[in-house]
């Protein structure tokens, strides 16, 4: 079966015009020397050592849980304040080695973007991240930051001015300037071979919790849990653990925008997946208080791994995710990222007393907008 | 040889009158755009002209409708859906082939199903300036009657000047393709850009300009497809 089939049982494949294809199979035969490269993993165990703060450590959060042993995954420690860097630097380090000089990027709550800027900054790069003007609203302090690293953020005002159609601007350039530009996308999602190549740019976060969590608990945890937007952190904090059939993996949708709980087989942004879309296959407005889960679709592997029961994906609303926003920074004095808060607040209602969490951002970013929300509540 | 006119309009109600127009005025080929949510090859013309028909109702069914309605004022003329992946997956793959055939439908073009995959849908492939030879090979050993050449990398939409990869992308898919018409699309908006690219190709695709004239109305819409074909013959004659 070839990259333009599915990839992940029925899901993925490469749903682009012919245009792309062409730059999807150089991208393919780019990855895959590099997966198996030693210079490339050894380039990327630097950054992430020396650049990234890898490994980020796990915390054991006793006040946040009482009785239980809730351990977090701190991505929230991670240079730029989320796991986006591990894949931004991955995918900025191989468009090197395709002698691409030009990056896009899309973003929903900001955090890819600043990432990929970083990256850029890093390296030398020309930067352009496409924004809804919505989550520019909601995510001011990112959009300054990227500005400040130097890159081009450009408003997409189309529909709800969020990721969707930040996403389908991203791809429109690429359409356009293919010949020189890479196109870092920010999550699982989109056509073969970027599903994949994300998942292996995230898989250090399992791999690192894995070791960890096998050090501090001489045991496996019961159960994993991490948010799902497009589903990167999840399905890096999952990769290492898809053989260890007792664990259980948990993805935590907004409840506005659960494209594996509420949604249907479709088409967006270049694979199959499970997408929130009506019987005509036009896609749905999804709704989150969260910019970075936002998003009407996922990325094909999580369709996959809920089809064939490997994992189970759950709905947080608002409301819940705002209180365990609350409840982490009182308890524990970390503020969350609301994406991560969503996966914080299913935990309780698990039955299991061994728990990992990504929680796979800082809510810095999330001040005026969780403020604002949580003053509406008491006001 | 009569180099053929293709024009591209999207599907709402006053589509069917407006392509009985089109195809008076000397279209031989009439492109009926099905409206999706987000679509990814379109540029902003043809993404205003989706937004809106969404927003009229022409979901698939009213578009199957549409496609019936015109087949009945246009004769013999090709009529060819063009759409995208998500409106198939939704409908079902051979099933919206089928049904837009039994409404008069010619073939289908699907903008983001590159050639080789869903191989069971017949379709009308589009090559682009990036189409490595062995791209062009397999679009055109399966492309439905003619090869739909996409003459720049980019969205669609009028552009000031005619791509000049065009050229080579003929030579190219000439050489592979033999005798299956090539008709060049993608940035041509005026007469000029007309001939220039159907000196080169077997005919030329017309997209978002006629839509921005369709929605001045058909007598716009009829002025301009008449000065396009009056270009195209100027060139055979």
């Amino acid at each position: 079966m070839t990259a333009l089939e599915q990839t992940f049982g029925e899901y993925g494949g490469q749903y682009v015009p012919e245009t792309l294809i062409p730059a999807l199979e150089e991208l393919t035969a780019a990855w895959n020397e590099a997966k198996d490269d030693a210079g490339y993993r050894a380039e990327l165990d630097e950054l992430g050592r020396t650049y990234v703060g890898r490994p980020s450590p796990i915390t054991l959060v006793e006040r946040f849980a009482p009785s239980r042993r809730v351990y977090l995954k701190r991505e929230d420690l991670n240079h730029t304040g989320a796991h986006k860097i591990n894949n931004a630097l991955g995918q900025v380090v191989l468009a090197g080695r395709l002698g691409k000089r030009r990056i896009i990027a899309e973003t929903g709550a900001g955090q890819h973007g600043v990432a990929t800027a970083t990256a850029c900054a890093r390296f030398g790069l020309e930067c352009v991240v496409y924004m809804g003007s919505e989550d520019m609203r909601r995510q001011a302090p990112n959009v300054e930051r990227m500005r400040l690293l130097g890159a081009a953020v450009e408003p997409v005002e189309t529909g709800t001015r969020t990721l969707k159609e930040a996403t389908s601007a991203a791809i429109r350039d690429w359409i356009t300037n293919v010949e020189t530009t890479h196109y870092v996308i920010g999550s699982c999602v989109g056509p073969a071979p970027y599903p994949e190549l994300v998942r292996e740019l995230q898989a250090v976060i399992g791999r690192e919790a894995r070791g960890q969590l096998l050090e501090a608990e001489s045991a496996l945890p019961e159960a994993v849990v991490a948010c799902v937007g497009g589903g990167s952190n999840a399905i890096g904090m999952f990769a290492a653990f898809l053989d260890d059939e007792d664990v259980r993996l948990v993805g935590v949708e907004a409840a506005g925008a659960a494209s594996l709980g509420a949604g249907r087989t479709g088409v967006l942004h270049g694979s199959r997946s499970s997408v929130l879309a009506d019987e005509d296959g036009q896609i749905a407005d999804a709704h989150s208080i969260s910019a970075g889960l936002d998003y009407p679709g996922v990325g094909p592997e999580h369709a996959w791994l809920r089809d064939t029961a490997r994992a189970t994906y759950l709905p947080c609303t608002d409301d819940e995710a705002l209180d365990a926003f609350e409840r982490l920074t009182r308890t524990e004095g970390i503020i969350p990222a609301l994406e991560s808060s969503h996966a914080l607040a299913v935990v309780d209602g698990l039955d299991a007393e061994y728990i990992a969490v990504c929680l796979s951002g800082r809510g810095d970013k999330d001040l005026a907008e969780a403020l604002a929300a949580l003053s509406r509540r008491t006001g | 040889m009569r180099k053929v006119l293709v024009v591209y309009l999207v599907a709402e109600p006053e589509t069917p009158e407006l392509a009985r127009v089109a195809v008076e005025a000397g279209a031989d080929i009439v492109e009926l755009g099905f409206p999706f949510s987000d679509p990814l090859a379109d540029g902003p013309v043809i993404q205003r002209a989706s937004e809106r028909a969404l927003a009229r109702g022409m979901r698939t069914r009213t578009c199957l409708d549409c496609l019936a309605a015109t087949r009945e004022l246009v004769g013999d003329t090709p009529i060819v859906p063009m759409t995208y992946a998500a409106i198939l997956e939704a409908y079902g793959w051979e099933r919206f082939a089928a049904d837009a055939s039994a409404r008069g439908a010619t073939s289908l073009i699907v903008s983001d199903v590159p050639a080789g995959l869903r191989p069971e849908v017949g379709r009308i492939h589009l090559v682009a300036p990036t189409s490595t030879d062995e791209r062009i090979r397999v679009a055109a050993s399966t492309s439905d009657g003619w090869l739909y050449l996409v003459t720049r990398t980019g969205t669609t939409g009028a552009r000031a000047e005619l791509s000049s990869a065009l050229e080579g992308l003929v030579e190219r898919t000439r050489a592979i393709a033999g005798d299956l018409p090539l008709y060049a699309g993608f940035g041509i908006s005026t007469p000029e850009h007309a001939a220039a690219a159907a000196a080169l190709a077997d005919g030329v695709v017309v997209g978002s300009r006629a839509v921005e004239a369709a929605e001045a109305g058909p007598s716009v819409l009829g002025e301009y497809v008449a000065s396009l074909r009056g270009a195209l013959d100027g060139l055979s004659g």
